[in-house]
Order: C-alpha cells, then structure tokens, then sequence
C-alpha cells in the first residue's frame, strides 16, 4: 500500500521529524490556513487510539515495554486511528493531516533495534500519504527548545529505556541521533520532502503551503461538495 | 537440560541470542472448546511428578494486554487488522517476559495455544496470509507441536454440554450466517480447515480428539516423552565433553 498512491478521493498530508523540530507547529498552522481557505480538514496524531491507551500506560509505567511490544503497541493504535480516523475522511473527500505516521515507527523502532523489514511489514496496510514533511533539525536545536519549553524530558523519548546513557539529555542526544539518521535514509527511500526546520516557523510555513498547494491542485472538494456542484 | 537450540521464525527479537536456551517449548493446539486446557492441567501435573519444571502460558493472558483486549472485545470496536495486532502485542510480550526467560532457566513452557492460532483465526477471518506471518517473525520456533484434531459434528455437542456458544468463537463478528448456530458450524469449519492445513505445513503430532479424555491424555504423554527422551539424547551426543572422548 504503501509503494502505490491510496485510490480515496480525499488527500493525505503527514509531517514527520524528531522531537522539538516544530512539526507539529506547521501542521496546526497548515490546519488553520486550510479551514479559512473552506477545505475540510481532519487532525490526527500520533499514539492518540482510545483502545491502547491502558496497555501503553501500564507498559510505560511500569516499564514493561520492550522494542517489540513498543512497536506493537504503537501499530495497534495506527491501525485503530486508520480504520476510524483516517480511512472515513479520506473516502468522504476530506483533507486529512496526520501528525506522524509510519516513518516515524520506521525511525524509532529501528532506532531501538527492531529489524527494519519486519516493522515495514507490520504496517505495510497503510496508505501511502499524498504529501509527506520531514522537518529535519540537528539534534542541539531540538534538545534547546524542548529543554526551553517544558523541564524534563520523557522518557521514551530521550530513549531512556535503551540504557544509553543515565543523563536524560545525553540519552535523548543519543538516542535521538540514531533516529535522525534513520530519518535520512527514510527520506529517501519514501520520498519524504525535506522541510529544514531550522529557519524561521513564518518561511517554513510558506513553503509548507506551497507544498499543499501543488497536491491540492486536482483536489476538489469532498464528496459532498461535488455532489452539490453536480446538482446546480 | 533437555531442549534443543531454538530459531527465530523470522527476524527474531532485537538484542537476543538464542541458541543456549536450555528449556523446551510445546504447544498444544486445536480450535475453540476441543478440550486443550484439560490436557494441560493433567500433562502439568504428570510432568512435575517426573521432576520437570513446568510454566505454562496461554492465548491473550499477558500482563500488558489481556485487559485492553477483554475491553476490546466487550465494546466490538475491532476489525481484523487491529484484531491480529493486539493478538501479535500479546503474544510477544509473553514471549519475552514468560517463554524465553522460563526456557533459559531449564524448564518445559506449556503453551496453550501459539502463533498457529493467529495465522488459522486471521486466515479465516480473511487477512493477509503472508501479512500475518511477517508479524510473528518474532515467534521461537516450538520444540513440539501436539495438534488436537476434531470435525465441526463432534465439536458441537462438546461445546454445548461445556459453556455454550460464544459470540467470538462462533464468528459474529464476521457476520457468517442468520444465527449463533449457523455461524458457529461455518465460522470453526473454517479454523478447522485452516488448523489441518498448518498441521500439514508444520509437522504437527496430530492426535484425534474425538476419543475420550484420558486416551487423549496418554497420547499426549507418549509423545512427550519421546520427546524428552529424544532431546535428552541428542544434548548428551552435542555437549562438547563427550565429543571430546570420541576417537
């Protein structure tokens, strides 16, 4: 699925990158600009699924998570998302944003030591996106405005269930490095666009528009829309 | 020791080396209600007597998920994939924190149930074969195999003199036929089919379920033991001493 173009009439844009690359930032700007312009547009993130949520809590806090539980865990709630939150839009016609998707399953259980063939084939049922954003920063950059934005690191973040280091910093530069290299290789091998994250949020956010704007062009609206303009 | 040296089905687990587990893994078999978890008590019980360590472990009984995938069920929210998923999460969390460490420290793990079951219910349930397998690469490949094998005919009566029909076991959820009855004869023809065809593709030990309680139970027995005796020799002929002694 992921090799050929989904056949929905709706249009799929995901944004990647690691912690602190202010992906989430251009996405929820994208949101807004997409609303105001009258497209319909759907939000979904990453491990949000009512159904795992238990499990993953349990997991973390008692720190009962392997890599492949991990992985397994986090595909179940892709596929819960795709099935309720992403797949309906899609076939309605609606733009969907995706904040993360399954690069970032690639980058990070690759990153833990999982076989990379094996995590592909896991979520080889998703769809390929129609644009996907790789917001690509050097690991200081990221580590400087988290550490701004909130104290403490978390823990599956800054990798510390790997035992890399026991500085959370050290781990996340650790273990986040690993991830971005990942991320490079994804890049290419998905055809992920390469946002530099590192420039002012106002110029990316132009060239994040510009990129929607170009698979936007032969989107028409949803199903209902076009059903409207039919009937006139 | 009495185990043989185990493979990965597939790509494994990460950061773990496999070959010196010193326990044997043997996995019971069988579709829904043919009477697996009898067999087990009584083979537990027999093989502890004998002196063996015994853990067993059975579908959907991990820490991390079994509730998650009780609620699931009870609020029908799930489809196939999420379904094989949230079996597949369950299966390795018992595989790394119950099977594999069991096995290293010596003992027999009894599994009620193993990958088998997911590759028959998500067949039947009409997933993506190949996808399904991809998923368990993670699995060890089982020491024994013991297959308990029963047509739909004599399943039935078994089932509605033990707890009745259940709505996942008849295949509701895949909306077969009219009624639970229905469903149910169609729903287990499938796994039935499925089990006999991985039997076929695995080797299993079949052993006809259709006889009574303790014929099953002393087939059960005599092919362990062969087993054991099997292994037991085949470590002696492998350990490094003795083959140091040989001309």
């Amino acid at each position: 699925m992921l090799s050929q173009p989904h056949p929905y009439p709706g249009k799929l844009i995901i944004v990647e990158g690691i912690d602190g690359s202010g992906k989430s930032t251009q996405l929820s700007l994208l949101y807004r600009w997409l609303l105001s312009r009258g497209v319909k547009a759907f939000f979904t993130e990453w491990n949000s699924s009512l159904l795992v949520r238990n499990s993953m809590r349990r997991g973390k806090k008692k720190d009962l998570l392997t890599p492949t539980t991990f992985s397994l865990l986090h595909a179940v709630d892709f596929a819960d998302r795709l099935t309720y939150k992403i797949i309906p839009p899609l076939k309605a016609g609606m733009v969907v944003l995706a904040d993360r998707y399954v690069y970032t399953a690639f980058a990070r259980d690759t990153a833990r030591g999982v076989h990379p063939d094996w995590v592909r084939a896991v979520y080889s049922f998703a769809p390929r996106p129609d644009l996907a954003l790789y917001f690509r920063v050097p690991i200081e950059v990221s580590l400087d405005r988290l550490l701004t934005g909130r104290a403490k690191l978390k823990y599956h973040e800054a990798g510390m269930d790997m035992g890399l280091s026991h500085d959370p910093a050290e781990s996340f530069r650790l273990f986040q490095s690993r991830v971005l290299e990942v991320y490079d290789q994804l890049g290419q091998e998905y055809d992920l666009r390469v946002v530099d994250a590192v420039g002012d949020i106002h110029s990316q956010q132009l060239l994040v528009r510009r990129l929607a704007r170009q698979i936007l062009r032969d989107y028409h609206g949803t199903v209902a829309d076009l059903a409207a303009a039919a009937a006139d | 020791m009495h185990g043989q040296n185990k493979t990965f089905y597939g790509h494994g687990l990460p950061n773990l080396k496999v070959g010196p587990l010193q326990g044997s893994l043997i996995v019971i078999e069988g579709t829904d209600g043919v009477g697996r978890s009898t067999q087990i008590d009584q083979i537990i019980a027999w093989l502890e007597l004998q002196g063996y360590a015994v853990t067993n472990t059975g579908w959907t009984r991990s820490a991390l998920l079994s509730e998650t995938i009780n609620e699931a069920k009870a609020g029908h929210a799930l489809t196939t994939t999420t379904f094989s998923l949230l079996y597949a999460a369950d299966f390795a969390d018992r595989l790394e924190n119950t099977i594999i460490p069991a096995l290293r420290a010596g003992f027999i793990v009894l599994a009620d149930r193993y990958m088998y079951t997911a590759f028959a219910r998500n067949a039947a349930m009409g997933a993506d074969r190949k996808w399904t397998r991809d998923l368990f690469g993670c699995a060890l490949i089982p020491d024994l195999v013991l297959y308990l094998k029963i047509d739909v005919d004599d399943l039935i009566p078994r089932v509605l003199e033990g707890k009745g029909m259940d709505y996942w076991e008849s295949g509701m959820h895949l909306s077969l036929g009219s009624d639970i009855f229905d469903s149910f004869v169609r729903y287990q023809g499938r796994l039935i089919r499925e089990y006999n065809r991985l039997a076929r593709e695995f080797n299993f030990i079949t052993v006809d379920a259709r006889q009574p309680v303790d014929h099953i139970q002393a087939e059960l027995r005599s092919n362990i033991s062969a087993y054991l005796e099997r292994s037991r020799v085949t470590s002696v002929d492998l350990s490094p001493s003795q083959r140091a002694t040989r001309p």
